[in-house]
């Protein structure tokens, strides 16, 4: 999977996540957290949507690479390289 | 899927908590199965149908009420774990509210900013006091067993100086999710007032059926299986773990854990490995609930308060009653057409008051069917007359009347003694001394509809999602 499917991936978990929130105008360098106000549970679910969407496992230690959509897509790149786009 | 496999989880309960357990452990590609023992879903959260009309068992007010686009606090993100959106809900907010006591009340609605304002006017002295309460609880850890567990009254005589104001405080608080006698735990006194005071009432259109029939829907959508009239008798034990469930019906049932929402004691007493039972934590407080259909609208007779907790002296007693079957002295007004309903919806088809009055189960639950039956009417009859020195009297206008009790309460939650709150006694991380079986829902330590549904989702990620 390319990046620019990984972010529409991300995207679409945090839709299902928030269905209320705009994110049209998400930054890719500003933190979720920022801008989303998302809190431990929700990076949780994040985590939990990619292993079942995907079977792509993030363990705990890595769970501050998903702060941003930038950082979160490049450490989701060499990770999901074999997975295909649903 | 073979009948033989063994759940991933069991549930037992099909209240609030065990459905959005259910809806999070079945979302996660779990096999759940939710083991509800009555005919019909919802717990201390549902309704009834009599003489063609819909009653609800407990909803007075979805407390925790916030409105839409809050990101924080419970019910965004109850919405968030459920993946529901704010408007399935339709909760329409609160007109306003009273604590009405002899010669003082104070009004309060969704913006603090009122409740401010009343302490100023009739408590001018307390106003720093008042926002040092605030202060506090807005420090409160939500998860803290030792800062949970130390008084509410203690905490409250160290902040505000005049009893009366801490007495009418307490009073709501307490009404709506205490289970102890007296005093409240610092930690739930934290909980209310957040639910009640920072956040607020609302309700939906149509009840808590709607609230309902969106987590069984979407429960049911994700694979979870619900099978009604199918109580628990026996949580088997071997070697410390629970390995099946067994049903009144002698039915077994395996899974790899079970997340139960039936209470403590409750809980203990199903399972097949523990003798003594300690009978300090059954809950003692339990009501009686007197609805009146009226006529007209309540806000024609002058009522436009949403609910209004009355107390007829200056102190306030929150304890089982001590020589009747109720205690009229204190109580609840709810008024569910005094909400602010969205236009394309209108009024409710009736107008309904209904008042809480604190009941003793053991006294009920004794009664023959024919004292049963009169006794009915003659509570009613003085649960509304304790009622209407504080609400506009509206008993000419009554057309139809329901009441229920302790042991209908019974029925709905198989609570102790019809413990509304359950046992006094919480267990924040919902261990029990099984490391397969968790509890969640009221003895858990959350209260009210968004309480327990966020009860159901945190014991059910920090249980049974890991690993």
């Amino acid at each position: 999977m390319a990046p620019e499917q990984i972010k529409n991936v991300i995207l679409d978990i945090l839709t299902d996540i928030a269905p209320d929130e705009d994110l049209t105008d998400l930054k890719d360098e500003v933190n979720f957290r920022d801008q989303l106000e998302l809190d431990s549970m929700d990076f949780l679910d994040i985590v939990m949507e990619l292993r079942k969407r995907y079977k792509v496992n993030v363990p705990e230690q890595d769970y501050p690479e998903l702060a941003s959509m930038f950082s979160t897509v490049n450490y989701l790149t060499p990770k999901m390289v074999d997975c295909v786009a649903s | 899927m073979s009948d033989n496999q063994p759940y991933d989880t069991i549930i037992i309960g099909a209240g609030m908590s065990g459905l959005a357990a259910g809806i999070r452990l079945a979302h996660y590609d779990q096999r759940v199965c939710i083991l509800e023992r009555h005919y019909t879903i919802g717990g201390l959260n549902s309704f009834y149908r009599v003489n063609g009309r819909n009653y609800d068992v407990g909803l007075h007010a979805v407390t925790n009420f916030t409105q839409k686009g809050t990101k924080k606090g419970p019910l965004a993100r109850i919405l968030r774990q459920l993946r529901f959106k704010y408007d399935d809900f339709a909760l329409a907010p609160q007109k306003g509210s009273r604590i009405a006591f002899p010669d003082h009340e104070l009004r309060f609605s969704n913006e603090l900013d009122l409740l401010r304002s009343e302490v100023k006017k009739v408590f001018p002295g307390q106003v720093d006091n008042f926002e040092a309460l605030v202060a506090k609880i807005a420090d409160y850890d939500d998860l803290d067993q030792a800062a949970f567990e130390i008084s509410g009254r203690q905490v409250l005589s160290d902040t505000i100086s005049d009893p009366l104001l801490i007495e009418m405080i307490l009073c709501p608080l307490m009404w709506y999710g205490n289970a102890a006698e007296h005093d409240m735990a610092w930690g739930q006194f934290c909980i209310m007032f957040r639910s009640i005071f920072l956040e607020g009432f609302a309700r939906p259109y149509k009840g808590v059926r709607l609230i309902l029939k969106h987590l069984v829907k979407r429960f049911r959508g994700l694979g979870g299986e619900l099978k009604l009239r199918k109580g628990v008798k026996t949580i088997h034990v071997e070697n410390e773990q629970a390995v099946c469930v067994e049903l009144d019906n002698g039915e077994q049932l395996t899974g790899k854990r079970i997340l139960s929402s039936a209470g403590r004691l409750e809980t203990m007493r199903m399972c097949s490995d523990t003798s003594e039972l300690d009978p300090r934590l059954a809950g003692q407080l339990t009501f009686i609930e007197s609805i009146s259909v009226l006529d007209r609208e309540p806000s024609s007779i002058g009522n436009d308060d949403t609910i209004v907790f009355y107390n007829d002296s200056e102190k306030f007693h929150w304890e089982r009653p001590a020589d009747e079957l109720c205690d009229t002295r204190t109580g609840v007004v709810c008024s569910p057409n005094n909400y602010v309903y969205a236009d394309e919806e209108g009024q409710l088809a009736d107008g309904v008051v209904r008042i809480t009055t604190i009941a003793d189960y053991d006294r009920w639950a004794g009664l023959s069917e024919e004292e049963y039956q009169r006794e009915k009417l003659r509570w009613y009859d003085r649960s509304v007359a304790a009622s209407v020195k504080y609400t506009p009297d509206f008993r000419p206008y009554v057309i139809d009347t329901d009441l229920f009790t302790p042991t209908t309460i019974n029925r709905f939650t198989w609570h102790d003694n019809g413990a509304v709150y359950g046992s006094p006694d919480k267990v924040l991380d919902g261990r029990t001394h099984l490391n397969n079986l968790f509890l969640c829902g009221t003895d858990q330590g959350f209260v009210g509809i968004i309480g327990a549904m966020m009860s159901g989702i945190s014991m059910a990620n920090m249980h049974c999602l890991r690993g």
